[in-house]
């Protein structure tokens, strides 16, 4: 069956709730919550009550990244400085650790910011193409709410989303 | 006057407001733009002779190395550590009032660390050489030398610009969406459109963000210490008389701090009125940004204390004729100005009355980075005019037109940087300002005191 995509706009951060409240509550067939996406203007502090916790992993990569670039920076650091085993270093260390723990904390950071950057990237999705349906008053003051479903849902999704007082419903035909 | 800002701003008048900000500022932004033009004209006439005749036309000698290029080079770097102190301290501390004034304190951030970057191809002089800096080998397998604190400076300075320019932008992503959404087509908005990434305000998208914000946050803050404590490194770890001090890394980012705090009420001040933002940028927010900046100056001036307590009990008599000869020397009237400026005229900051009196600010703020700018001068020009070896001694001399001319016109460069950002890019974090206005809306209505807003 042919799905398509309903994207209605709220005013507020309470009807858009309580919509995703009923269709939670609400067993639709043909659509799934996994198929749910809400767009806002800020970022609302309630809205992961409302979807349930949702698992973001950009802090893997930060780890990642911090050691690689630690341990990157050390290696390179120590092995241009293992090529002067040769020379008289008047007791001293060849490979002399309180300096070189200067530079390893530096790309400690650089790899960190960087990888954690594209870590932001890979778990944001973007770069993104646009939605199918898009209203750019979400980047503005209303609070949209996406969903795909079969075409047997939609008019129960448009339903709940009156009951909750939508200022706007769009509906398209997906891919 | 005793909120930061109202409550009941309609969301899409934010959106209006600031975008008005990209289109049509003041006259005065137009005049801003015509002397910083001018100011870079005479630094790139100065640079030019400099190149051309060699670098004996600044100046510099044999005991004067560095010279004001080195001692700006240091105060540029100094600035940008209020995008850091106004974006991730207070950030991390929930301190909502910095949302309004923190995206051009980062972009401050950025352009003076590029400003600063300018300073050490310009002492060069033999600017074709400049690789000569980046760490590689010689043909005879030779690497530069890690354990310098000049190469750390050099890693800490890319670190610093490039993590600040990724938190610039990371942080301005949801706005330039707005900025893509709202913009007439034309080539602004095909650069909002490629930059801002097909953000969309998606939970998901919003739920990285957040993390990735205050990740790069927490990064930042190591980070701006450890670039300040390492350019002081440049000096404390030398055996310098004037220089070899123990407090000098946390006194450079006291400095640091102080510095761009006070380039932020100047900037604050002029923002506010070129680009009509009297709205986001309010005098209670000026009040709060002056407090900081009085605190911070008062830990600045105990520093300078702590140092001129320990080098004269230090047993140190060539770092003490240092001293003595700072104070009393040819450079007398510079350090006093430096104590006048730094510490006293911040004095002015405690009084209520003046902490929202723009004029005051505007002047005040920049007397301070007077002081700031001749803090770096004194801790540069002294020592190498009254070093170890009385044969080393240079009491006269005194940097050239040409050094003054690069020094004036790194300002404009700056000045030059930051506007036409201003004028590009929303200089007010719109989505900010949005959660602002709604957390604290919210928190009337949960006291009872709701009044009419959209959401």
């Amino acid at each position: 069956m042919s799905q398509r995509h309903v994207l209605a706009l709220f005013t507020n951060f309470d009807e858009a709730g309580a919509a995703i409240a009923e269709l939670r509550a609400t067993p639709i067939k043909g659509f799934s919550m996994d198929d749910l996406v809400l767009k806002s203007p800020i970022e609302h502090p309630d809205v992961e009550a409302v979807l349930g916790d949702k698992p973001v992993h950009v802090q893997w990569y930060t780890l990642v990244g911090s050691i690689l670039g630690g341990l990157l920076s050390f290696f390179l650091i120590s092995g241009s400085q293992a090529s002067f085993f040769a020379q008289l270093k008047g007791g001293k260390p060849i490979v002399p650790l309180p300096p070189n723990f200067v530079l390893t904390y530096e790309m400690f950071i650089l790899g960190g910011v960087f990888i954690t950057v594209l870590g932001f990237l890979v778990c944001a999705g973007l770069p993104a193409k646009r939605s199918p349906l898009y209203s750019a008053k979400v980047s503005e003051d209303q609070i949209g709410i996406l969903v795909k479903g079969d075409e047997s849902a939609i008019a129960a999704l448009k339903a709940v989303f009156a009951r909750h007082k939508a200022l706007e419903i769009q509906e398209e035909a997906g891919k | 006057m005793t909120k930061d800002i109202r409550e009941d701003i309609a969301w899409a008048k934010i959106n209006k407001d600031v975008l008005k900000s990209l289109e049509a500022p003041r006259k005065l932004y137009w005049v801003i733009i015509f002397i910083a033009l001018a100011m870079i004209g005479v630094a790139v006439g100065c640079e030019i002779y400099q190149y051309q005749t060699g670098m004996g036309v600044s100046y510099k000698n044999n005991s004067h190395v560095w010279g004001l290029y080195i001692a700006t080079f240091i105060f540029w770097i100094g600035m940008s550590h209020s995008g850091t102190l106004l974006s991730a301290i207070l950030h991390l501390m929930h301190a909502d009032w910095r949302k309004p004034i923190y995206r051009f304190a980062e972009a401050m951030t950025t352009f003076s660390l590029m400003t600063a970057g300018l300073f050490v191809l310009v002492h060069l002089g033999r600017v074709w050489m400049f690789y000569y800096a980046l760490p590689y080998p010689s043909e005879r397998w030779i690497w530069p030398n890690f354990q310098s604190p000049l190469l750390w400076d050099a890693m800490a300075i890319f670190t610093y610009l490039s993590s600040s320019v990724i938190f610039l932008y990371v942080g301005m992503i949801p706005d330039l969406a707005i900025c893509r959404d709202n913009i007439h087509a034309g080539w602004r908005k095909k650069l909002y459109t490629l930059l801002a990434l097909g953000w969309e305000g998606t939970d998901r998208q919003w739920r990285s963000f957040r993390i990735t914000y205050l990740t790069v946050a927490c990064f930042l803050i190591p980070l701006a210490v450890s670039v300040h404590s390492i350019v002081a490194s440049d000096f404390a770890m030398s055996q310098q008389p004037g220089w070899h001090i123990t407090s000098f890394p946390p006194y450079f980012v006291a400095g640091a701090l102080y510095s761009g705090c006070a380039a932020i009420i100047t900037l604050f001040i002029i923002l506010r009125y070129v680009f009509k933002f009297e709205e986001y940028m309010t005098l209670p927010i000026l009040k709060k940004t002056a407090r900081l900046t009085f605190a911070i100056s008062m830990v600045w001036t105990y520093l300078n204390l702590i140092e001129f307590a320990s080098v004269w009990y230090g047993h140190d008599q060539a770092s003490k004729d240092v001293l003595i000869y700072k104070a009393t020397g040819h450079y007398a009237p510079f350090w006093w100005g430096m104590m006048f400026c730094g510490s006293i005229v911040p004095l002015t900051l405690a009084f209520k009355r003046f902490q929202t009196n723009i004029p005051v600010l505007f002047v005040v703020s920049i007397l301070l980075n007077v002081g700031m700018w001749l803090e770096r001068w004194m801790i540069v020009a002294p020592t190498f005019a009254n070093g170890y070896y009385p044969w080393t001694w240079d009491h006269d001399q005194w940097p050239s037109f040409v050094q003054w001319g690069i020094v004036f016109g790194s300002f404009g460069w700056f000045a030059l940087l930051f506007m036409v950002f201003c004028k590009v890019f929303p200089s007010v974090s719109m989505y900010e300002v949005k959660e602002m206005v709604y957390h604290r809306s919210q928190a009337s209505k949960k006291n009872g005191l709701a009044t009419k807003g959209a959401h």
